[in-house]
C-alpha cells in the first residue's frame, strides 16, 4: 500500500521525536539533576531521632541520693495489632482495674492514619501492674509496655523548694537563646537548682539515624551517636537535718533555714506547705496547676527566701549594736521598765504587762524587754537604726544562688516620705526599734545575721550547690563567698554574743526552751505581731484570737557558742510566741544535728 | 486452508521483543511488590506470571485466523464492548472511587481495556469501507466521531479519565492517519480549543487538582503533588546505573505510590538507572517501529489501519505514562503496557500484538 508510505514515515518521525523528548527528560532527571534527587531520596529514607540524655543526679552533702532518673513503664496500645477493642479494654480492666470506657476513649482520641503508632494509655505503671500485664501479654494483642527514663525525686517533697522542678520548655525560653539545643517538648529545670544548673545537669542529647518507610515506621538503625549524660551535682543540704526541719514544719506554715555560719553553706532549707515535684513530671492538668498557683497557702513559694515578715524582737540585736556603736548607751546603764513607755500622747507597752523593773542591755536582750529598746530607739532615731540594719545585711538580697529572693524592708525617714508623701513619725521609730512598723525580713537574712555575730562579722553569701561534676574532678566546687562584713568593735559583738547566749541559758531568758545539754546555744526569740498588742488584748484570752491573726513565731539560734557549726532561723506563721512555738523546734534540730556531727564532721564543716 | 507459509512467515522478532519486555516487567514487578519485611506481596507477582502466560496464549490465538474475518465482526465486537461498559455501571466493582471492573470469581476484567482494540478494528473497517475518498471532510467522519465519543464518555463516567483520553487520542491518530481535509482539521482544532473551559468544568475535583498540581507541584507537596514529587525523586535518584535490584529505597520503603501499576516505570528507573530506562524505552521503540513496518508491508487498507491503530495505542500509552512519571504531564492514570500490573491491560495489549502478528504473517497472501 504505497499510498501510506509518507504517512508512515511521518509516524516514525513523530515516534522518534517523542522518544527523544522522553530520553532527554530522563537524562535531565537522572544524570543532570540526579544527585539532588539522590539527596532527596536519602532524606526521605533517613530520619534523625533523638536519644534523650540521662539528666545528672542530685545528692545531699554526704552523697545521699536525692534525685535520680528511673525507668518509667508505660502502657501503650498499638491500634493495628488490636483484634477487639472492647475485649482488650475489659481484659486490661480485669488486670489493672483501668476503666474500660477510658481505654476506648483514649484509643479513639489517639487514633491517627498510622495504626502502628502506639497510643499511651497509662504512664508509670507500678511493679505489680507490670508483672501482671507481662504475664498475660499473649492474651492482650496490641498492648505493649515501653520503658523511658524519667526524673524521679526519690524523697518526693524533700527540699522541693531548693531542688525545684522540671517543666516543658516554653516559647519564650526557646527564643531566649539560653537553650541552644532546646526543642519543643523538652523538659527543663524551671525552678530551684534544676533551673540554675540546667546547663550542667541536662547533658547532651544523642541521636540515631533510622531508616523509615513512607509511613514513618522504623526499619533499621543506620548509625548512632550516644547521648552524653548530664553532670551530677551535690547540694550542701544535710539530708537528716532537712528531714527534721520538714518534719518540724509539717502541718504548719513557715520556714526553716540552717546555715553553716563559717562559710554560708545552706544545711537545710524548708518551706511549708510544700509540693511534690514528681507531679510535674507526670504532667499536671490545668486544674491541678491552678490549685498549686492560686492556693492561698502558696505551696510553690519558698518562704525561706521569699517570705517577708516583721522580725519582731530579733531586731533588738541590730538596735543594740547601733546603740553601742553610736556610743548612745552604756551597756551597764539601767533603764526602768514599768510595762509602759510614753511618747507624747502615745503609749507603748512592753510585752510583759507588769514590766521588767530595772534592766541593763544584757538583761534587756535576755528577757527581751521592749521598754529598754523603745528608749534606745528614741535616742537613735530611725535612720541610725536603718544604717546598722543594712550593715547587718537586712533590706537587701543575701546573694543566695537560687535567686528570686525578696529583699525585705528597712524603713528610713527618706523612704517614708518618698513612699507615702508623709514625714516619719516619732512613734514609728518606737515600734521600729522592736522590729515592728515597716520592718520586713526574710528567714535566710535572719539565719545569716546570727551567724555573723559568731564568725567575726562575715555575711557569707548563702550557697546550696556543693559541687557539680564528679567528686574528685568537679567542674564546680563550693568556695565561701564573703559578702559584706559587719564593721563593729569586737567588744560590742562580744557583749551581744553573751546576751544571745544568756537569752537561752540564763534564768528568765526568753529562749530558754532552746537550752540543751549537748552544748551552749545562743539564740533570740521574736514574736512578730500581725495585729497590734492593744487589739490582741481586746480579744481577751489568747485562745480567742483567730488563727490567721495570731503572731508569727521567730527563733534564731546558733550552736554552739564555742564551736559555731549551725546558724538557724525558724519561723512559724501565726505560731504565737517565738519562745514557746519556735524555740523548741530549734532545740530539736540543733540536738539532732550536734548528735550526728560530733567529732571529725564538725571539724570538716567548720574549716 | 492451513498454509505452510504462515509458519514460515511467523513474526519471531515481535515475539522475542514481547518476551523481553515481559521478562523486564516481571523482574520489575517482583521488586515493586517486594514486602518491607516478612513474606507476602508475592501474590501479585505470581498473578502477573499467569496473566502473561494467558497473554501469550491469546497472542498465538490471535494469529490462527485471517484478520479479514474481523471486517464482518467489527461492529458486533464494538457493540459487545459497549455492552460490557454499560454492564460495568450496574454490576461493576467499585475500587478506590471508580467502577471499572467486572468480576468472574477470582478474575476481574476491565471492559475499558477491551474497547481500545475494538475501537481500532471498527475504525479500520470504517476507513476500509470508505476507501474511495482521498481526503475526509468532517461530515464524512460523523460515524467515527460518534463511535469514539460514546465509548470515551462511557469510560469517562466510570470515571477513568486516562483511558478515555487515550481512546480519544488513538481515534484521532487513526482519523488523522486516514487523512482529513486541511480546513476541516483547522475547524476541529478551533472547536477543541473553545471546548476546553467546558471540559475543565466537567472534570471531577480531584482531576482538576491533579492538573493544577502538575502545573505547580509545590502547591500541595503532601497531597496531590506527592505522586509527582516522589516519582521524580525515585527516577532522579536512580542516577546513571540505578540503585540495584530490590535496592530502590523510594520503592522498597513505599515513598513511591502506585508502584506496581501506574508508576512501575519509576521503579525501573530507580533501580536500573538511566541505562535501564533507556533499554526499556528502546524495546518499546523497536516494537513501535516493527509495528509500523508491518503496516507498511501490509497488502490491504484494512490491515494498515489496524496495524497503525495498535501501534498508536502502544505509542501513546508509553509516551503518556513515561511523561507522567517524569513530571512532563499531569498524573492521568494511564498504565504502561506490559510493565504495569494488570490482567486486562496485558490481555488487551496481547490481542493488539496478536493482530500485528496476524497481519505480518499474511503480508504475502493474496485474496
Amino acid at each position: 500500500m504505497e499510498a501510506f508510505s509518507t504517512r508512515l514515515k511521518i509516524f516514525v518521525i513523530i515516534a522518534a521525536a517523542a522518544f527523544g523528548v522522553l530520553i532527554l527528560r530522563l537524562w535531565l532527571l537522572q544524570v543532570v539533576h540526579g544527585p539532588e534527587y539522590r539527596v532527596k531520596s536519602e532524606n526521605n529514607r533517613i530520619q534523625l531521632q533523638d536519644i534523650p540524655p540521662f539528666r545528672g543526679m542530685i545528692f545531699d552533702r554526704n552523697g545521699e541520693l536525692l534525685v535520680d532518673n528511673r525507668p518509667s513503664f508505660d502502657l501503650f496500645l498499638i491500634p493495628e495489632d488490636i483484634q477487639n477493642r472492647k475485649n482488650l479494654a475489659e481484659s486490661i480492666h480485669r488486670l489493672i482495674s483501668l476503666d474500660p470506657g477510658y481505654v476506648i476513649e483514649k484509643l479513639k482520641e489517639g487514633s491517627s492514619q498510622y495504626g502502628f503508632r502506639p497510643i499511651p494509655i497509662k504512664r508509670n505503671l507500678s511493679r505489680d501492674e507490670v508483672a501482671v500485664l507481662e504475664a498475660s501479654f499473649f492474651n492482650l494483642p496490641g498492648a505493649a509496655i515501653q520503658v523511658k527514663p524519667r526524673r524521679f525525686y526519690v524523697m518526693n517533697d524533700f527540699a522541693s523548694h531548693v531542688i525545684g522542678y522540671l517543666g516543658e520548655i516554653n516559647d519564650r525560653q526557646l527564643k531566649s537563646g539560653r537553650h541552644p539545643d532546646g526543642k519543643p517538648g523538652d523538659l527543663i529545670g524551671q525552678f530551684g537548682v534544676e533551673r540554675i544548673r540546667q546547663k550542667e545537669l541536662q547533658g547532651m542529647r544523642g541521636g540515631e539515624q533510622v531508616e523509615v518507610d513512607a509511613a514513618g515506621r522504623r526499619l533499621a538503625v543506620l548509625s548512632r551517636k550516644p547521648p552524653i549524660a548530664g553532670e551530677n551535682l551535690a547540694l550542701t543540704l544535710d539530708k537528716n537535718l532537712q528531714l527534721a526541719a520538714q518534719k518540724a514544719l509539717s502541718g504548719k506554715k513557715g520556714a526553716i533555714v540552717a546555715i553553716n555560719p563559717m562559710n554560708g553553706e545552706i544545711l537545710a532549707m524548708a518551706s511549708s506547705p510544700s509540693y511534690n515535684p514528681n507531679i510535674f513530671i507526670e504532667g499536671l492538668d490545668r486544674s491541678e496547676w491552678s490549685d498549686l498557683t492560686t492556693s492561698k497557702d502558696f505551696p510553690l513559694q519558698n518562704r525561706a527566701i521569699q517570705g517577708q515578715y516583721p522580725p519582731g524582737s530579733i531586731f533588738k540585736i541590730v538596735v543594740a549594736l547601733a546603740g553601742l556603736e553610736e556610743g548612745l548607751i552604756d551597756p551597764r546603764e539601767p533603764v526602768f521598765c514599768g510595762g509602759i513607755f510614753k511618747l507624747g500622747t502615745q503609749t507603748f507597752r512592753c510585752w510583759r504587762k507588769q514590766g521588767h523593773g530595772k534592766v541593763d542591755l544584757h538583761r534587756a536582750l535576755v528577757e527581751s524587754c521592749d521598754v529598754y529598746f523603745y528608749t534606745l530607739g528614741r535616742r537613735l532615731g530611725v535612720d541610725k537604726i536603718a544604717k546598722y540594719a543594712k550593715m547587718c545585711g537586712l533590706g537587701r538580697a543575701s546573694g543566695f544562688e537560687l535567686g528570686s529572693e525578696k529583699e525585705g524592708l528597712i524603713p528610713t525617714s527618706e523612704w517614708k516620705l518618698k513612699r507615702f508623701g508623709v514625714p516619719w513619725q516619732p512613734g514609728e521609730t518606737i515600734s521600729t526599734s522592736i522590729g515592728q512598723s515597716f520592718v520586713l525580713v526574710t528567714p535566710i537574712q535572719m539565719a545569716r545575721l546570727i551567724g555573723a555575730f559568731f564568725n567575726g562579722g562575715f555575711l557569707y553569701e548563702p550557697r546550696v550547690v556543693k559541687w557539680v561534676g564528679k567528686e574528685g574532678e568537679e567542674s564546680y566546687k563550693f568556695t565561701p563567698h564573703q559578702g559584706a562584713k559587719i564593721r563593729a568593735k569586737e567588744e560590742h559583738l562580744a557583749l551581744l554574743r553573751d546576751a544571745l547566749i544568756g537569752a537561752v541559758n540564763e534564768p528568765r531568758g526568753t529562749g530558754s526552751k532552746c537550752k540543751i545539754k549537748e552544748g551552749r546555744v545562743a539564740g533570740k526569740t521574736g514574736t512578730a505581731q500581725v495585729i497590734s498588742l492593744d487589739k490582741e488584748r481586746s480579744f481577751g484570752k489568747k485562745d480567742a484570737i483567730p488563727p490567721e491573726l495570731k503572731d508569727h513565731a521567730w527563733f534564731v539560734a546558733l550552736a554552739t557558742a564555742e564551736n559555731p557549726v549551725l546558724a538557724l532561723a525558724v519561723l512559724i506563721e501565726n505560731g504565737g510566741g517565738g519562745g514557746s512555738a519556735a524555740a523548741p523546734i530549734a532545740a530539736e534540730l540543733i540536738r539532732a544535728y550536734l548528735g550526728r556531727v560530733e567529732g571529725d564532721q564538725v571539724v570538716a564543716s567548720t574549716n | 486452508m492451513f498454509d505452510r507459509r504462515l509458519v514460515q512467515n511467523f513474526d519471531w522478532t515481535l515475539l522475542l521483543l514481547l518476551l523481553l519486555i515481559s521478562a523486564v516487567s516481571l523482574i520489575n514487578l517482583y521488586s515493586a511488590t517486594y514486602p518491607i519485611r516478612g513474606a507476602g506481596g508475592a501474590q501479585i507477582f505470581v498473578k502477573q506470571i499467569y496473566w502473561f502466560l494467558m497473554g501469550f496464549m491469546v497472542l498465538l490465538a490471535m494469529t490462527t485466523f485471517d484478520y479479514h474475518h474481523l471486517e464482518r465482526l467489527a461492529y458486533p465486537l464494538y457493540f459487545f464492548a459497549l455492552l460490557l461498559l454499560i454492564i460495568v455501571f450496574f454490576l461493576g466493582d467499585v475500587r478506590s472511587g471508580s467502577q471499572r471492573w467486572i468480576s468472574f470469581g477470582a478474575i476481574s476484567f476491565q471492559p475499558s481495556e477491551f474497547i481500545k482494540v475494538c475501537m481500532v478494528i471498527t475504525l479500520a473497517k470504517f476507513f476500509n469501507d470508505h476507501a474511495q475518498l482521498s481526503e475526509y471532510r468532517l461530515r464524512d467522519l460523523w460515524l467515527p466521531f460518534l463511535q469514539t465519543a460514546v465509548a470515551a464518555l462511557l469510560v469517562l463516567k466510570q470515571p477513568d479519565l486516562g483511558t478515555a483520553l487515550l481512546l480519544v487520542i488513538v481515534s484521532f491518530s487513526i482519523i488523522l492517519f486516514a487523512k482529513v481535509r486541511w480546513r476541516s482539521l483547522l475547524f476541529l482544532v478551533l472547536c477543541t480549543v473553545t471546548s476546553v473551559p467546558f471540559l475543565w468544568m466537567s472534570l471531577k475535583a480531584y482531576q482538576q487538582r491533579r492538573i493544577l498540581t502538575f502545573l505547580n507541584p509545590d502547591l500541595d507537596p503532601l497531597g496531590a503533588g506527592y505522586h509527582i514529587n516522589q516519582s521524580k525523586i525515585a527516577i532522579g535518584s536512580g542516577l546513571l546505573w540505578g540503585k540495584g535490584f530490590l535496592e530502590g529505597t523510594q520503592t522498597r520503603l513505599h515513598f513511591l505510590p502506585e508502584r506496581h501499576t501506574d508508576f512501575a516505570f519509576s521503579v525501573l528507573a530507580e533501580e536500573w538507572g538511566f541505562a535501564g530506562a533507556l533499554i526499556l524505552l528502546a524495546l518499546y521503540f523497536f516494537v513501535i517501529l516493527w509495528g509500523i513496518n508491518i503496516a507498511r508491508s501490509s497488502k490491504d487498507r484494512f490491515g494498515v489501519m489496524i496495524a497503525v491503530g495498535v501501534v498508536a495505542i502502544l505509542f501513546w500509552q508509553t509516551a503518556i505514562n513515561v511523561s507522567m512519571t517524569t513530571g512532563l504531564l499531569p498524573v492521568v492514570g494511564i498504565p504502561l503496557a506490559m510493565l504495569s500490573y494488570g490482567g486486562s491491560s496485558i490481555i488487551s495489549t496481547m490481542i493488539g500484538m496478536g493482530l500485528l502478528m496476524n497481519i505480518s504473517m499474511r503480508r504475502f497472501m493474496f485474496q
